[in-house]
């Protein structure tokens, strides 16, 4: 990768570092921190479903399997943090390489594998609601223990510039999806895949690849989440909201693309913040508006709201 | 360079290839004709690796290679074209060439350059930086030759790339398949136009209804009674080989 191709990355990540030192309340920065690991979990879905055109519906499987690999191996195993961060997401890309090698070598596609995926994320919170380790219906609830080796920190701000930066490592690895021969391979799986096979691709290696490299991304957003609110149960772990999170944010902002996700997630949830704001205490207002903004993104931007910014500057012929 | 051995593909009751025999010399141009529906895609789909032959082997120089998965094919050299064209619709020209290129070519910059230069010999110059779908008929043929040239194959199998081309894009075309073959890339190619085939053939197989019914040079081949007979129904050599005693 050369340095015009990641002037763009560095920019928006400086930018992003400085916010918090603006003087933001604690709310905003909650919000701030809750969007980027949304967003996080949204590179993560990006790489399988944007770059490599396989839509999950399931990323809670790997969102929900870091976060309680993190905190069970602190709680039941008296493992370290950062130790029981890494394994999360080493494990989310277990989980995911696992569930990619049952569907796709089934020949898995389109529908099929989203609700396949679905299923896998219901069938594990339905498992984590019921087991011992997980703490069952109750949840478990990580002691306060601020410090730098329990990945806690007194200044929540420095927990922000944690998130960050595991936000500015997805946003370089898609950079490179765009620019190497890997993601070239993934995407040509996405377009056509009897034709990339004709040109030397293995599609079920590179697919393969694609899911263990968005389940870690995603498992990793699960693992700070919890880290960050020190409490998980079943249904956050596990739960739809995360799946339908993690795809709407790439979706909205620009399906494929680096920073798509990025984008995305903060359209969205600045918007819910807005509209909660404004409809004072309607509950769930927030995912009606999401609802909204998905069906406008999908009739009016498809390519999301890079895509419109793209769209203006070449007109595509015939338009 | 390679030879099909006795390949034979059932779909259920239907016989759709039966014992089909050829062979390809290196350095050739060799064709396939038959019929529509004789099974020459199903050929090409087993050579390719794409359909599991029910019976009979595929050699390709010499190793046996019937039960390789495509893409290990493709990193043999041997490349395929699809007789409905297969691009990568979201990408540009330049991009969808590249997926070929990072075949032998690993780093981006090479993959890139590899990519404008095949595109430049089969005469996509000057639409690299298209989109794919804006691309004509005749443009999307030639997309599919440089994709599979672009993986620098040694054997390449062109399915019918020049159906549904206008005479004069014919014409431009086939210079361009013979510059391939003499750039030492043999080719096997599957084609209805009877001109191409004659000009740029030295040896032609004839499948119809499954069967190889004949082989030989294509002038020998066009004559040949059981191939009339395969186009036209049966008789039809007998009341031309008539008429032409009556016309003399």
């Amino acid at each position: 990768m050369s340095a015009r191709d990641l002037l763009p990355l560095i920019l928006v990540l400086a930018v992003l570092a400085a916010l918090p030192f603006l003087g933001l309340s604690g709310s905003a920065l909650n919000f701030l921190v809750t969007t980027l690991i949304i967003a996080l979990a949204g590179l993560g879905w990006n790489v399988l479903g944007g770059f490599g055109g396989q839509y999950s519906f399931g990323h809670a499987a790997f969102f929900g399997t870091g976060a309680y690999a993190t905190a069970v191996l602190q709680m039941k195993f008296g493992w370290n943090a950062w130790g029981a961060l890494g394994a999360g997401i080493g494990l989310g890309a277990l989980v995911g390489l696992a569930i990619g090698y049952l569907s796709f070598r089934a020949g898995l596609r389109g529908s099929y594998f989203a609700l396949v995926t679905l299923a896998f994320a219901e069938v594990f919170r339905i498992l984590a609601n019921t087991a011992d380790i997980t703490g069952g219906a109750a949840g478990l609830l990580l002691p306060l223990r601020p410090g730098v080796a329990s990945l806690q920190f007194a200044d929540r701000r420095l927990f922000y510039l944690l998130v960050l930066a595991f936000v500015g490592v997805a946003l370089l690895a898609s950079r490179w999806l765009e620019r190497s021969r890997f993601g070239a391979h993934l995407i040509a799986v996405r377009e056509n895949e009897e034709a990339a096979r004709a040109l030397g691709v293995d599609a079920l290696s590179v697919k393969l690849r694609a899911i263990a490299l968005s389940a870690a991304i995603t498992a990793a957003a699960g693992g700070l989440y919890v880290q960050y609110f020190l409490y998980l149960d079943a249904g956050v772990a596990y739960g739809t909201w995360i799946s339908v999170e993690a795809l709407l944010a790439p979706i909205v902002g620009g399906i494929g693309t680096a920073f798509g996700p990025l984008v995305g997630a903060l359209a969205l949830q600045g918007l819910g913040e807005v509209t909660k704001h404004l409809a004072g205490g309607i509950p769930g207002v927030d995912l009606v508006v999401f609802g909204a903004c998905l069906i406008a993104v999908i009739a009016f931007a498809p390519q999301g709201l890079l895509g419109l910014r793209r769209r203006r500057r070449t007109v595509p012929v015939g338009a | 360079m390679l030879a099909v051995d006795s390949l034979t593909k059932r779909f259920q009751g239907l016989v759709a290839v039966d014992r089909a025999s050829l062979g390809v010399p290196a350095g050739s141009i060799t064709g396939l004709i038959g019929p529509n529906g004789a099974g020459k895609t199903t050929l090409f789909g087993m050579i390719s690796g794409f359909l599991p032959p029910s019976e009979g082997r595929v050699l390709f120089e010499g190793e046996d290679v019937t039960a390789e998965a495509p893409h290990l094919r493709a990193r043999r050299g041997i490349a395929r074209t699809f007789q409905i064209v297969q691009p990568f619709a979201g990408l540009t020209v330049a991009e969808n060439i590249a997926v070929g290129a990072y075949l032998r070519h690993p780093r981006r910059a090479d993959a890139v350059a590899k990519a404008r230069e095949v595109g430049l010999r089969v005469g996509l110059g000057d639409q690299l930086d298209k989109p794919a779908s804006d691309l004509t008929v005749a443009g999307r043929k030639r997309l599919e030759v440089a994709r599979a040239l672009a993986t620098e194959p040694r054997l390449l199998l062109l399915d019918e790339v020049l159906a549904g081309l206008n005479p004069s894009e014919i014409r431009d075309i086939l210079p361009v398949v013979r510059a391939i073959r003499d750039g030492g890339v043999t080719i096997l190619m599957i084609e209805h136009i009877m001109q191409a085939v004659m000009t740029l053939c030295e040896e032609v197989f004839v499948l119809a209804q499954g069967k190889m019914i004949a082989s030989g040079p294509p002038r020998q081949v066009c004559a040949d009674p059981h191939v009339i007979e395969a186009y036209l129904g049966k008789g039809a050599a007998a009341r031309m080989k008539a008429e032409e005693i009556a016309h003399a």
